[in-house]
């Protein structure tokens, strides 16, 4: 199905979450957020975002929220506090990238 | 998938899945196999945004022992699921060994061993208590903790912290 999203016509799941990740570009993260409960979006959600959104695109997977606290630069307490509805899902969201699927 | 097309502000009328809102899980048991699946069914939870709280008790503690918690090895004797003859699953060696195969393989997967694991559900928010009849049996008390344990609990506390919520013995 497609939303309309900060403007632009974009394909998306039952939940939200894109499918086309070239379709992404920073006032739709931003409204993604909005609508998630993020409220206004801060730097320091921008970096956990970019990073998760960085290595999908090269890896074709999104990261574990292992790996999420480890490299992002933001610990896991933080990012519990920036994404308390979940961090990895959030922001997989928010940067455009479909729902991760991992366990851990 | 359908192909509607959504007015403004479509993402607000999106299906979110329901999921419960509170998971209370119970970990008693001290293996590498009895441990694990409380551990990551925790972080899980709070993956998806659940509050979750851990109680450890009896051998369960062991995860949360200082001087136990990377010592903990899965049980080749009496374990059917390896499919292993007890006379083999007893020879020496063959659980650390066992253990270290195991660890291999999730480390693979990202999965972290059980101290920093631990550590990280707490981090998540979890609470993270140890059961204080199982405290008093083996004369332990809260500095043979990790500092991340949030309190020593009695059943009742327990009970009172899960409602609301599931709960999940393991």
């Amino acid at each position: 199905m497609t939303a309309t999203i900060a403007g632009q016509t974009i394909e998306v799941d039952a939940e939200g979450f894109m499918q086309k990740p070239e379709q992404w570009n920073r006032e739709v993260g931003a409204e993604i957020a909005r609508d998630s409960g993020i409220g206004e979006i801060t730097d320091r959600h921008w970096q956990v975002v970019e990073y998760m959104r960085d290595q999908y695109l090269e890896t074709g997977n999104a990261p574990s929220i292992r790996s999420l606290g480890k490299e992002s630069g933001v610990p896991i307490k933080e990012l519990y506090k920036l994404f308390p509805k979940g961090p990895a899902k959030l922001s997989a969201k928010i940067g455009g990238i479909p729902k991760p699927r991992g366990c851990i | 998938m359908t192909n509607a097309t959504m007015p403004e502000s479509a993402t607000a009328d999106l299906a979110v899945p329901e999921t419960i809102k509170k998971v209370s899980i119970v970990i008693s048991k001290g293996s590498f196999e009895g441990v694990y699946p409380g551990l990551i069914m925790a972080n899980g939870a709070r993956m998806e945004g659940i509050e979750a709280n851990v109680f450890f008790t009896f051998f369960g503690m062991d995860a949360i022992t200082k001087k136990k918690q990377d010592r903990i090895k899965v049980a080749t004797v009496g374990n059917p699921g390896l499919h292993m003859a007890t006379w083999l699953g007893g020879f020496p060696g063959m659980s650390a060994m066992v253990t270290k195969m195991m660890k291999k393989k999730m480390e693979e997967l990202d999965i972290p061993p059980i101290p920093e694991f631990v550590e990280m559900i707490a981090d998540t928010g979890a609470g993270m208590y140890a059961c204080k009849a199982s405290v008093d049996m083996f004369d332990l008390d809260k500095d043979d903790f990790v500092p991340h344990i949030t309190d020593i609990i009695t059943v009742g506390e327990f009970y009172e912290m899960a409602a609301g919520g599931q709960i999940v013995f393991t």
